[in-house]
């Protein structure tokens, strides 16, 4: 990877933050241009410009209908009357609804060592998440191991060596076409004895709608609670943030089969709106840890709601 | 996929058939439903609004064809327009060059392209018998050369080296003339995913294409993403003058209104769905056909191609034609698509296909599951051939003796009886219309030969 990748470059993270979500806030922002303008009555047009931006990103039919209900009837009561009042409550609206997912990505000491998953559909940034997370965790001062837990792709072992590499921390492998759960197995009992603080499984790549396969991830699971019934500590899924209505159901099965307890949100760097997150938000309620900012290796932020809509909806 | 966007229309329109006539409100109420319908399938909102004003234009403006009720006609424009969003008909790849005819891949990250390109090297070795040589242009992901060369060695293809420390621009040069030498007739190039929004890897990616003057240029996109894909099909687009669209990751159940976006906004052709993680998952893709797919028409020409190709392929001609002319699916039919099924992808794949089998009730697709194939072909096995004819002469004894026959238990017995009759029922609801072909036809174009009552339920 080149420097300018590996660095992003330019400027600090909330100066980036924005800027990647840029894109999301100038689609809202054009959307609901009338609003910025200044006072102005609202009308059938207004609202109909905010439906069609919230649509547009990724917000869902659902939740944006479920949304313009509660504006509208504020609007009919006349507590909003003008158009910088119906901008204000939007945005607490939304603070409201991704406020509760907000919760910070601890490891507590008790737990050693703390297994975490990386789960999610395929090609949605697990592996390189996991290279930009064990940085994170080692800057705090923890130590970290990865078991290559995606036996299936092709180079997905090679992959996650150049990460471990990378961070200058082991990776137990076994190579493709080694059974997972003995992966991760083998990788948790290393773990144990090397007294590692923290052990990152990567896992392949599955469409949820695929039983076998989301069968096999529970199967890690259970393998794994063997060694310590309280592993996995932490199960993450990974969203691409380019995903529509899907993630619904990623968060629903992935769900099912391994128990989620966060989010990851990758590629936030892009022009994906990654509204989504308010659906989750309302339907399925997961804790979003972090976003994924590009493809380098400090590339990983914890996600905070406030400038998460700020950057959504600020004035340019 | 578009399992969930079939099912919604299907009722929508099923709410309109039989109205007396088509009117300002019956259309957009059902128009309503469908908009819904593709928003939630992540139709890009431009893509649904110019669909839904032509649906509605069409619909209310034509003179409607007197020989179909209002809920055909309206039918018909639904699907004549899901069709024409999607594009006439299925684009083959163009090859037509001096060799090696080079086809360049470009998309964001994690798309699918490298896993596309062994697919298309396998596509393009067993069916159009090429010789296909493959290279990384991707110098920055880790071990993105490496996922290359492990899937080439897997495809049989002509893998050539690459490595991290090199130029992209040098590695396509140098690729050229290995291939070159080689006699490869295609050269396949893989490149690094990209933003759109990434001048500088936008501007790399030009000038590769300039110098590799490829006679295809694909756009992998992911079968899951939502309204953006519309923004990054646009960018790619005015970039590189894209030639054609793979589809990749269809096999899940994202509602793929991905396809819809990318076709309507580009133009540009889609020419292939990736159907699954292997070497062998793709597939050609088929705007009538997948629009007939989304109408609950089900997707049986693609589904006997597939079967010529990979089963028996004089069984599966008997039953094309046993199918087209409205004969009965019996048991001996059910036991050959079971011993096929595994050849085909699975059951939950053939069912996908199946005419109105998005129509079953949510337990009865779930019931079937690919562990039940060999169980079921055994049960049926262990009847005498007059059973496997004339199911109805299947009593309380014979069921046990079957049973007995078989290790198995009454019960499920009697569940592959029932799952033949719902599979019979398909059949039949398809044949009754005097074939699958003219039903298609009727659709697409003229009035359905069988009557106006070909269409309604
Ligand atoms: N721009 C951008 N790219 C990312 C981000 N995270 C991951 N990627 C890229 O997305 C692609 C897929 O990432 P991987 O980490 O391999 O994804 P995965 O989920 O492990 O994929 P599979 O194991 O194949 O299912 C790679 O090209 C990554 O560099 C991000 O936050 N921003
Ligand atoms: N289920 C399914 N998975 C697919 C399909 N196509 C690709 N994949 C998977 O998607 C993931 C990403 O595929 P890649 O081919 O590595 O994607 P890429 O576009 O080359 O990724 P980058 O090079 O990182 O940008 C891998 O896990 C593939 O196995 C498909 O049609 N169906
Ligand atoms: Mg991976
Ligand atoms: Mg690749």
């Amino acid at each position: 990877m080149s420097d300018t990748k590996e660095n992003g470059g330019k400027g600090g993270f909330w100066k980036r933050l924005s800027a990647s979500l840029g894109k999301t806030r100038s689609q809202l922002a054009a959307g609901v241009g009338n609003l910025l303008l200044g006072e102005k009555e609202i009308d059938q047009e207004v609202l109909d410009d905010l439906e069609t931006a919230l649509l547009l990103t990724d917000v869902g039919i659902d939740t944006t209908q479920e949304i313009m209900a509660d504006l509208s009837r504020r609007v009919r009561r006349k507590e909003l009357n003008d158009t910088v009042a119906l901008h204000g409550a939007l945005g607490l609206l939304l603070k409201e609804l991704v406020d509760p997912l907000v919760k910070p990505f601890e490891v507590p000491a008790a737990d050693r060592p703390f297994v975490i998953f990386m789960v999610g559909v395929n090609g949605a940034g697990k592996t390189t998440s996991i290279g930009k997370l064990a940085r994170y965790l080692k800057q705090q001062g923890l130590s970290v191991m990865l078991a290559a837990g995606d036996t299936f792709r092709a180079a997905a072992v090679e992959q996650l060596q150049a990460w471990g590499e990378r961070n200058d921390v082991a990776v137990v492998a076994q190579g493709q076409g080694a059974d997972s759960a003995s992966v991760v197995y083998d990788a948790v009992q290393a773990a144990e004895s090397r007294g590692i603080d923290v052990l990152i499984a990567d896992t392949a790549g599955r469409l949820q709608a695929k039983t076998n396969l989301m069968e096999e991830l529970a199967k890690i699971k259970r393998v794994v609670q063997r060694l310590n019934a309280r592993a996995p500590h932490e199960v993450l899924l990974v969203l691409d943030a380019g995903v529509g209505q899907n993630a619904l159901s990623q968060v629903r099965e992935f769900d099912a089969a391994t128990g989620v307890t966060g989010l990851i949100l990758t590629k936030l760097d892009g022009t994906a709106k990654a509204g989504v997150v308010f659906a989750i938000a309302r339907q399925v309620r997961k804790p979003i840890y972090f976003i994924g900012i590009g493809e380098g290796i400090d590339d990983l932020k914890p996600f905070a709601a406030e400038s998460f809509v700020d950057a959504l909806l600020a004035n340019e | 996929m578009f399992d969930s966007l079939s099912e919604r229309l299907t009722q929508t329109l099923r709410g309109i058939t039989g109205k007396a006539r088509l009117t300002e409100e019956n259309v957009s109420a059902a128009l309503r439903d469908v908009r819904m319908a593709l928003l939630e399938a992540d139709v890009a909102l431009p893509v649904v609004k110019d669909f839904i004003d032509t649906v509605k234009r069409r619909a209310l403006g034509s003179v409607v064809d007197l020989s179909l009720n209002p809920g055909e006609a309206f039918v018909k424009i639904v699907h004549e327009e899901l069709v024409r969003v999607m594009g006439e008909a299925n684009d083959a790849l163009d090859l037509n060059t001096k060799p090696p005819a080079i086809i360049l891949m470009a998309g964001l990250q994690g798309a699918g392209k490298t896993t596309t390109v062994a697919k298309l090297a396998r596509f393009l070795k067993e069916r159009h018998k090429k010789k296909v040589a493959v290279v990384s242009a991707d110098v920055y992901r880790p071990a993105a050369i490496t996922q290359l060369q492990t899937l080439a060695a897997e495809v049989g293809a002509y893998f050539i080296a690459s490595s991290g420390d090199q130029q992209p621009l040098d590695i396509a040069r140098r690729a050229v003339k290995e291939a070159g030498t080689q006699f490869a007739d295609v050269l396949l190039v893989d490149t690094a995913g990209r933003l759109a929004i990434d001048a500088d890897m936008m501007a790399e990616i030009q000038l590769l294409q300039a110098e590799l003057e490829p006679v295809e240029t694909l756009f992998v996109v992911d079968a899951m993403t939502g309204q953006d894909a519309a923004n990054t099909a646009k960018a790619f687009n005015d970039a590189l003058n894209l030639t054609g669209v793979v589809l990749a990751k269809a096999d899940g159940d994202a509602r793929g209104g991905a396809a819809l976006s990318v076709r309507a906004i580009t133009g540009k052709p889609i020419k292939f769905l990736g159907m699954g993680e292997k070497t062998d998952a793709l597939e050609p893709f088929y705007p009538d056909r997948l629009a007939s797919r989304i109408l609950g028409m089900g997707d049986v020409l693609s589904l006997i191609e597939e079967a010529e190709r990979k089963v028996d392929k004089q069984k599966a001609q008997k039953l094309a034609r046993k199918l087209q002319k409205g004969k009965r699916f019996d048991l001996e039919d059910f036991r050959d698509q079971l011993h096929q099924m595994a050849n085909m992808g699975g059951m939950g794949s053939l069912m996908e296909k199946l005419p109105g089998m998005n129509q079953l009730p949510p337990g009865a697709q779930a019931q079937v599951d690919d562990g039940m194939f060999t169980k079921m072909a055994v049960i049926i096995d262990s009847m005498t051939s007059h059973e496997r004819r004339f199911p109805d002469v299947i009593n309380g004894s014979r069921k046990q003796r079957i049973a007995r026959g078989s290790g198995t238990q009454v019960p499920d017995v009697n569940r592959v009886l029932k799952q033949h009759k719902q599979m019979q029922k398909m059949m039949k609801k398809v044949t009754r219309k005097g074939g699958m072909q003219k039903m298609m036809r009727g659709l697409q174009g003229m009035r359905t030969p069988g009557g106006p009552s070909g269409m309604s339920r």
